[in-house]
């Protein structure tokens, strides 16, 4: 009696993650296994593991999931967290004014609402944007990086948002370290990319396994910043799985089939989010 | 010159300087972009000197149609969101930071599990079942849904700066026959001010920063926050100002640049991990 008064408390949390988050979820379990279209149809009906074959078969959803995961190597795996730990370690070193100036840039186009930062990028990867004037005025080839190489354009753009991330994480991680252990090892000779690989790296695994983790889920739910920049085309050749499901779903109305997308995509970051679970029991 | 250690630790910080600062300039195009065209008359797609600095763009953006009632509906929205949010987050807190129970940890554990996943990935069904229960292009439907994205890390993070207030504080007035309801409203969540904060400010930014909840489940245009109206510069009205769509987005991105300004102090360095990560 006393443990359900006292567990009451909790009620409207649970009452709107049930309705609005484990609700949805569980919906989404049932309609990927249907045919439910926004259109002409009055019912759907059951139709098993269809949707995941048709997935399976068809070439733009293969497509979308090898431009997902080339997406999340290049920005979050490679961009972002080798930058973001470049950036802490630099910042140990470099002067204040220098570390405030650079991290306050850097956090700025973490801060900026998603939309935005897409359309500053859009700006910098257009044929007549930023980038190629600097790249005409060093006298280098320029190309209209959106059409040609989008999927680069949009990871860049996922690096230049997300890296501050990344950075707070690692910086958080190298003040940790304790000084004498990595003076002790300048003492006996080792230079600093040494006592990056050998000293500094194993002391902070576990903030590299955590960040690895956060920053793939990020960049696998990562919507608005595509959207904005290339809407996944220039004939789905920046179209990640997100905006796949999205387009599946509503422009060619196959809630069911979009639908079967999401719960994959939901089944591929659960696995992250238990990885990231256990990560973190060995370290609570 | 015999290197000794104070000069080599010089060397070292130039170096160090001499990278970040042309990762800065790197970084800071795009900002540069934005703030200059917001200023410039004939602004274009290129980071240059404006032919002219001028409000105008400013004043061509700031109407009711394009500016006022967007970040109206964004406030509602994301205030809405947070006000739930933050209501519900630290009652939840409450019983899991105060009490023992077999639960806690499984509740707990569920929450961190739900903290990571990809909401994106459930916005269709999102969609599918708001049009079955009548919530699709509704404010307090969207509301209601960016409040239960936002709670379990909310629930976390409250939990843990709960964590923080010692309970003996309490024990006095629980003697004195206070309910735990009165004792939280009246002793932790005072003493907890600067954490209460935190999780207001943090949902706040992560509500007004989304595009793709309110895309999904607003249809009416005058429903329309901030995040999805500014998709209006381009497409349907012919070719795109760009001194107006960099004004746009300086008066929509001002707000939660000053609120991060405001708490980071308080953040700190783990910020989004702060939460989690303490276990």
């Amino acid at each position: 009696m006393r443990t359900a008064a006292r567990a009451l408390p909790l009620a409207p949390a649970v009452v709107l993650l049930l309705l609005f988050l484990a609700g949805p979820i569980a919906y989404c379990a049932y309609i990927a296994f249907t045919d439910l279209q926004l259109t002409g149809q009055a019912e759907e009906s059951f139709i098993g593991f269809e949707n995941f074959s048709t997935a399976f078969g068809d070439e733009a959803f293969r497509n979308a999931v090898w431009l997902t995961l080339v997406f999340t190597v290049v920005s979050a795996l490679i961009g972002q967290n080798t930058l973001g730990l470049a950036l802490a370690a630099l910042m140990q070193r470099a002067s204040k004014p220098v570390r405030t100036l650079t991290g306050g840039i850097v956090i700025t186009a973490w801060v900026l609402p998603e939309v935005v930062a897409g359309f500053l990028l859009y700006a910098f990867f257009r044929r007549e944007g930023t980038l190629n004037a600097i790249l005409d005025w060093l006298h280098l080839p320029t190309q209209n990086w959106l059409f040609t190489l989008p999927i680069l354009a949009v990871s860049f753009a996922n690096v230049w948002r997300g890296t501050a991330f990344s950075m707070l994480v690692y910086s958080a991680a190298l003040n940790e370290v304790p000084r004498e252990i990595t003076e002790a090892a300048e003492v006996d000779g080792a230079g600093g990319w040494r006592r990056m690989w050998h000293i500094t790296l194993p002391m902070i695994r576990r903030s590299i396994g955590t960040n690895l983790m956060l920053i793939t889920l990020q960049t696998l739910s990562v919507f608005g910043l595509i959207w904005v920049m290339t809407r996944g085309g220039p004939g789905g050749k920046s179209q990640t799985l997100p905006l796949f499901m999205y387009e599946e779903a509503f422009q060619k109305s196959m809630i069911g089939y979009g639908t079967a997308v999401a719960l994959l995509l939901l089944v591929v970051g659960s696995l992250f989010s238990v990885i990231y679970l256990r990560l973190l029991r060995t370290e609570v | 010159m015999p290197r000794t250690p104070s000069s080599r630790r010089t060397t070292h910080r130039l170096a160090a300087d001499a990278g970040l600062l042309l990762l800065a300039a790197t970084f800071s195009l795009p900002l540069l972009w934005v703030i200059l065209s917001s200023l410039d008359p004939n602004a274009n797609l290129q980071v240059k000197l404006p032919d002219g600095v001028t409000p105008a763009n400013f004043d061509a953006v700031l109407t009711p149609e394009i500016t006022f009632t967007p970040l109206l509906n964004s406030l509602l929205l994301c205030g809405g969101g947070t006000a739930l949010t933050v209501t519900c987050a630290a009652l939840a807190a409450y019983p899991l930071s105060r009490f023992r129970s077999r639960l806690n940890r499984p509740f707990l554990l569920t929450i961190l599990f739900a903290t990571s996943l990809p909401i994106t990935a459930i916005m269709v069904p999102v969609y599918a079942l708001f049009v079955q229960v009548n919530l699709i292009d509704t404010m307090q439907g969207t509301i209601f849904f960016f409040a239960a994205s936002q709670l379990p890390f909310a629930i976390w993070l409250m939990k843990n700066f709960m964590d923080g207030v010692p309970k003996e504080l309490e024990e006095a007035a629980w003697t004195d026959g206070a309910s735990s309801l009165q004792s939280l409203a009246r002793i932790v969540l005072p003493l907890m001010g600067p954490g209460v904060a935190v999780v207001t400010v943090f949902s706040f930014v992560m509500m007004w920063g989304n595009f793709f909840v309110p895309f999904m489940l607003l249809l009416t245009p005058d429903q329309m926050p901030a995040a999805v109206s500014i998709n209006e510069f381009f497409g349907n009205r012919g070719t795109v100002v760009y001194g107006q769509l960099a004004a746009f987005s300086i008066i929509y991105s001002t707000p939660v640049i000053l609120l991060y300004v405001l708490v980071a102090r308080r953040l700190g360095g783990g910020f989004a991990l702060g939460g989690a990560v303490k276990g």
